[in-house]
């Protein structure tokens, strides 16, 4: 039990990313599916971030009381993702706010439809 | 002391040109700053590909903060034999653009195109020459950002679904890349990619690293197309802009070709993913799936860009097979067909480019007769199309070669009688091309205004000139293919 | 000039004459002066060669190294001079004999035609040269190609089919068995040169190289060894004078000219006489000869039934090569040169009965000769030289295999000789019959003979067929140079 209870950040991690992939699958709408990719990648921060907590490491200030820091590079790996992962969500909108546009809808399948029905007239 | 700083400069300057591009506004400065860039991007890989096949390797180390704690940029033979492939294609489609942007995207846009495309071209450099594998992350998603933007500005709005499932997977891909690259600095604590090869072997293959190898497989396979990861090529070829599509197609899946490559045989290196894990025998069946079911549907496709774009995952295939062979024929085959298939399916793309301009579409409906309106093009693509066959006198026979001689000697010569019998469907496809444009009849419907712009065919000329060029004369390619294959069947931790 | 300029010459001539007719494309008198000049000249240089070869020299010439450890290199032995000699030679002569049929029958894209019917000769030049098997298999899928818009030259559904066929069988051919069989050669031998004595001895167990043979004689489609001879009928809905050159002398022979040369010189004589795995050759050609006779007899189109004699014929040069005897091979090779003027005078015969009379089937045959004398005349030369009717050159061929097998102690092989003569007379004998002795139908429009330069061109290679045994020393030294 304390090995399982003790890891409990990998389990918060393998759960964001299951629930994010899973609604990036198994919904339709353009937005939600953008919001699914936004909670998988915060996983990954999760990822990087937890085991960058020492036991018994303080904060990764130099200091002669201490021995054992925390280390900082993962923060700075992350603050990088989350850049990205903003960059890229900021790009996914823009382009849903486009096919508003363009179809009227932002609902996967109506889109779809709406193009077999195009190529079918053509 | 600036050859000093090259590898530096070799991102930098792409990545410098774009802002500046947003800020100029104007589009003819705009596209002189892009072909600028690119054609500064060309020289200096051509300057590193030298002074490595001179001196060997060159490292370097950004801000001055030695490798591993700070980023190092590292030119070896198959990062080299990458970079003068990409820059030698961006230096190409740029002055190209021109006149295909100005067809297909508003006037305000233009400057857009460009500066995305200079974005583009110094992701993609910066994920070849990089040596950490963070870096190579936001290099990664630079690269694809990019190229997200890049297909979403096509002029049919089918172009933006396909942008944004390219974005849903693509990020995906480089998320599990990220979780890979996570996994494995948490089992040795370095993310320098020499220092990682180094370090591998001491953390054993635990399961944090097996799991990293295949998080890492699986986000590298989304970005280069792998079967059945392949789902978003082909309407993202389709609809994206011409100079675009032939920019992505030459470069894209290549250059994560290149970075499946570094992970297997530079960080984990043959022994580990050879020897002990099933990764060619998976490789190689994904490969084969791939080859037949992408040929064979591109036979059937209706129009001659999607045909194109399943045709590349096929190429990508062969590409993996000669990696799942893992010998150093097959290795050779490999890098060989990276840089033969991006010269092919370039001169490809930018010939549609120029038939997309003059006669609106590129249906076969349209293609009928084009010969007689469009005889260059024509020609162009029927040679192209030879290459991708693999007709002897042109760049895609060597790496034919290669995969069979690569297949032979590992033993399998049943591998050896499907990459032959996969080039016959090859034929079904090109030869479709080829009947409509020479023995059809132009169909009803406007007449097409004549050859493409001069500016569109002569570089279009350029890269099918070098298709055939390097199915004669395999200097570069083949020697650079072989001392890439031997530096990762060599480089054993 | 240097034996290695005249090779380069004898490349780069058909190649600039290409281009030639190209840019003369507009004005038809001059275009056709162009490829006149350029076949003229092209045999001149090849001949220019034969004295160097007939003395035991090899003229070589190297280009660059095409892939490491093999160039495109090439060197002229005998058996790539006689090819390169009946080639070139019979070009000038076909192209007169083209002016006449394209102009008399209005044919569309004829600078076409003469361009690409320029690189097919250069491509020829380039097979018969060749020093190794990769520049062989360059220019053989290149000869391939280039011929491609002559088979469909019509473009009509029918072009289009015979097209499709055309190509399906001989790229299929090449890249599924030819190009494997020579990487394996490489894989196993570490050279693709040709060598006197083969490269290949003692690199393999037999049965490895009875199953590279097997490779090899179905990848060489031209051959049309069956069951991949399809191509060749499917190909003659091209206009005659393609039939005439490129699938009576060009291509055809570019296919057996490859077999006699991977038999002599990839894997020898003597490596494959030592192993078993090579008897079912002789076999499968005897069996080609027979039945190819048999649809010939069948055919009552006229090209159709010289397509499948000149599949059965080219099967002779199969079965002697696979017979492995000295004399054998000598045979095969001259046989090379003789069928070549034997078949292109009955395809210039019937492609003057198309252009006169319109006509195209056997049946409709009667009578012809009355009207067309000199055509029928020709026709019937090469019939008796193809059917083994001493002295014309088909008898000197046939004779030497006759004894080659013989000497290999192969009866199945004299019966198939002996049979296939029977054969051949059966279906060409009663056209002869046909054409001067049956009264013309009725209903029949009058026409005389056909335009001037095809029956001169006809006249000249029935000539030739005449003229050959008596002119025979250099073909025949040729050929048993490279019989050993």
């Amino acid at each position: 039990m304390p090995a399982f209870a003790s890891h409990y950040t990998y389990w918060i991690t393998v759960l964001l990313m299951a629930a994010g992939l899973y609604i990036v699958v198994a919904r339709g709408n353009l937005v939600k599916k953008l919001i699914g990719l936004s909670i998988f990648q915060t996983s990954v921060y999760l990822l990087y971030i937890a085991p960058g907590k020492l036991i018994g490491g303080t904060a990764p200030i130099l200091s002669e009381a201490f021995k054992v820091y925390s280390n900082p590079l993962p923060h700075v790996l992350i603050l990088t993702a989350i850049v990205v992962g903003i960059a890229t969500l900021a790009l996914g909108l823009a382009i849903v706010v486009r096919i508003r546009e363009a179809y009227g809808s932002i609902e996967e399948d109506e889109i779809v439809a709406a193009d077999r029905d195009a190529g079918d007239r053509e | 002391m600036t050859l000093e700083h090259l590898p530096a400069l070799q991102v930098m300057v792409p990545l410098a040109a774009a802002p500046l591009i947003v800020l100029l506004r104007h589009a003819g400065f705009a596209w002189a700053l892009a072909v600028a860039a690119s054609l500064f991007a060309f020289g200096a890989s051509l300057a590193l590909a030298l002074e490595v096949s001179r001196a060997g390797a060159i490292s370097y180390a950004m801000g001055n903060w030695p490798p591993p704690w700070g980023i190092e940029y590292r030119v070896d033979a198959l990062s080299a034999f990458v970079l003068v492939l990409v820059s030698a294609v961006g230096a190409l489609v740029a002055p190209y653009a021109r006149r295909s942007v100005a067809a297909e995207l508003p006037r305000e846009q233009h400057y857009l195109y460009y500066a995305v495309h200079c974005l583009c071209l110094a992701g993609l450099l910066g994920m070849t020459i990089t040596g950490d594998a963070f870096n190579l992350f936001v290099f990664m998603e630079i690269a694809s950002l990019s190229m997200y933007v890049l297909i979403a500005l096509g002029r049919d709005r089918r172009a933006l679904l396909a942008s944004y499932q390219y974005l849903i997977l693509g990020t995906i891909g480089a998320t599990f890349y990220v979780i890979g690259v996570g996994l494995l600095y948490l089992a040795t604590g370095t993310l320098n990619i020499a220092d990682l090869a180094a370090r591998l072997p001491e953390a054993q293959a635990t399961r944090a690293v097996l799991a990293a190898l295949a998080f890492i497989t699986v986000g590298v396979s989304l970005k280069l197309a792998l079967f059945p990861l392949h789902l978003w090529l082909p309407n993202a070829y389709a609809y994206a802009p011409s100079a675009a599509t032939a920019f992505l197609a030459a470069t894209a899946t290549k250059v994560s070709v290149y970075v499946l490559l570094r992970f297997y045989f530079t960080v984990f290196g043959a022994p580990l993913v050879v020897d002990a894990l099933p990764v060619p025998q998976i490789l190689t069946g994904l490969s084969i799936i791939a080859i037949v079911s992408a040929s064979l549907v591109a036979v059937w496709q209706a129009d001659l860009k999607r045909l194109l774009a399943y045709s590349s995952v096929a190429q990508i295939g062969y590409i993996t097979l000669g990696i799942g062979m893992a010998t150093r024929d097959g290795l050779t085959a490999a890098v060989v067909h990276l840089f033969n298939h991006g010269i092919t399916k370039g001169a490809l793309f930018l010939l549609v480019g120029g038939i997309a301009l003059r006669a609106g579409s590129v249906d076969f409906g349209r293609l009928r007769g084009l010969a007689r309106t469009m005889p260059l093009t024509c020609l162009g693509v029927t040679l192209a199309g030879l290459s991708l066959i693999g007709v002897p006198g042109t760049a895609g026979f060597i790496s034919k070669w290669y995969l069979v001689l690569g297949a032979i000697e590992a033993g399998q010569a049943w591998l050896a009688a499907l990459v032959v019998l996969t080039s016959l469907i090859a034929v079904a496809y090109v030869w479709r091309f080829v009947e409509a444009a020479y023995l059809s009849e132009p169909g009803s419907g406007t007449a097409v205004a004549g050859e493409a712009p001069l500016a569109m065919l002569a570089v279009s000329w350029v890269m099918v000139a070098a298709c055939v060029w390097f199915g004669f004369d395999t200097s570069f390619t083949v020697q650079g293919a072989r001392r890439a294959a031997e530096l990762m069947l060599g480089a054993a931790p | 000039m240097t034996p290695a300029q005249l090779i380069a010459a004898a490349l780069l001539v058909p190649a600039t004459g290409a281009a030639g007719i190209a840019l003369a494309g507009r004005w038809p008198n001059l275009r056709e002066g162009v490829t006149l000049a350029a076949a003229a000249a092209l045999f001149a240089c090849v001949l220019a060669l034969l004295p160097t070869v007939l003395a035991g020299g090899v003229p070589q010439l190297f280009v660059l190294e095409m892939l490491p450890g093999i160039a495109l290199g090439f060197r002229v032995e005998p058996l790539g001079m006689l090819f390169a000699l009946v080639a070139s030679g019979l070009w000038i002569v076909n192209s007169v004999y083209s002016i006449g049929y394209m102009r008399g029958n209005d044919e569309p894209h004829q600078t076409r035609f003469y361009v690409c019917f320029a690189l097919a000769l250069a491509a020829t030049m380039g097979i018969a040269f060749s020093a190794n098997l990769l520049t062989l298999f360059l220019f053989y899928e290149m000869l391939t190609l280039v011929t491609w818009p002559l088979v469909t030259h019509h473009g009509d559904d029918d072009a289009k089919q015979g097209g499709r066929l055309y190509l399906g069988f001989l790229l299929g051919t090449s890249i599924t068995f030819l190009l494997p069989a020579i990487i394996a050669t490489w894989a196993l031998a570490g050279t693709l040169e040709f060598t006197p004595g083969g490269i290949l001895r003692g690199t393999a167990s037999g049965s490895v190289i009875g199953g590279l043979l097997a490779l090899y004689m179905f990848g060489i489609g031209k051959a049309a060894l069956m069951p991949f001879h399809r191509w060749l009928p499917a190909a003659m809905v091209a206009p005659t004078p393609v039939s005439a050159l490129l699938h009576a002398v060009a291509v055809v022979k570019a296919g057996v000219f490859t077999v006699v040369k991977v038999v002599v010189y990839v894997f020898g004589v003597e490596t494959l006489a030592g192993i078993r795995a090579a008897d079912w050759l002789p076999a499968v050609a005897g069996f080609t000869i027979v039945a190819a006779s048999i649809v010939a007899l069948r055919s009552d189109n006229l090209k159709r039934r010289l397509a499948y004699s000149t599949v059965s014929q080219l099967s002779y040069v199969v079965l002697a090569a696979a017979l492995l005897t000295p004399l054998s091979v000598a045979g095969a090779v001259f046989h090379i040169a003789a069928h070549a003027v034997g078949k292109i005078t009955l395809f210039f015969a019937a492609g003057a009965i198309y252009t006169a009379a319109h006509k195209t089937e056997v049946s409709q045959l009667d009578g012809i000769g009355r009207r067309m004398p000199w055509t029928m005349g020709a026709f019937t030369v090469g019939a008796l030289s193809l059917i083994g009717i001493p002295p014309l050159p088909g008898f000197l061929s046939k004779w030497m295999m006759f004894q080659g097998a013989a000497q290999a102690g192969n009866g199945m092989a004299l019966a198939v000789l002996a049979l296939s003569t029977l054969l051949n007379a059966a279906y060409f004998l009663p056209i002869v019959h046909a054409a001067f002795w049956r009264a013309p139908r009725e209903g029949d429009a009058p026409h005389g003979e056909a335009p001037w330069p095809s029956v001169a061109a006809l006249v000249v290679t029935a000539a030739a067929t005449i003229a050959l045994p008596f002119a025979s020393a250099v073909p025949l030294a040729l050929a048993r140079a490279v019989g050993g």
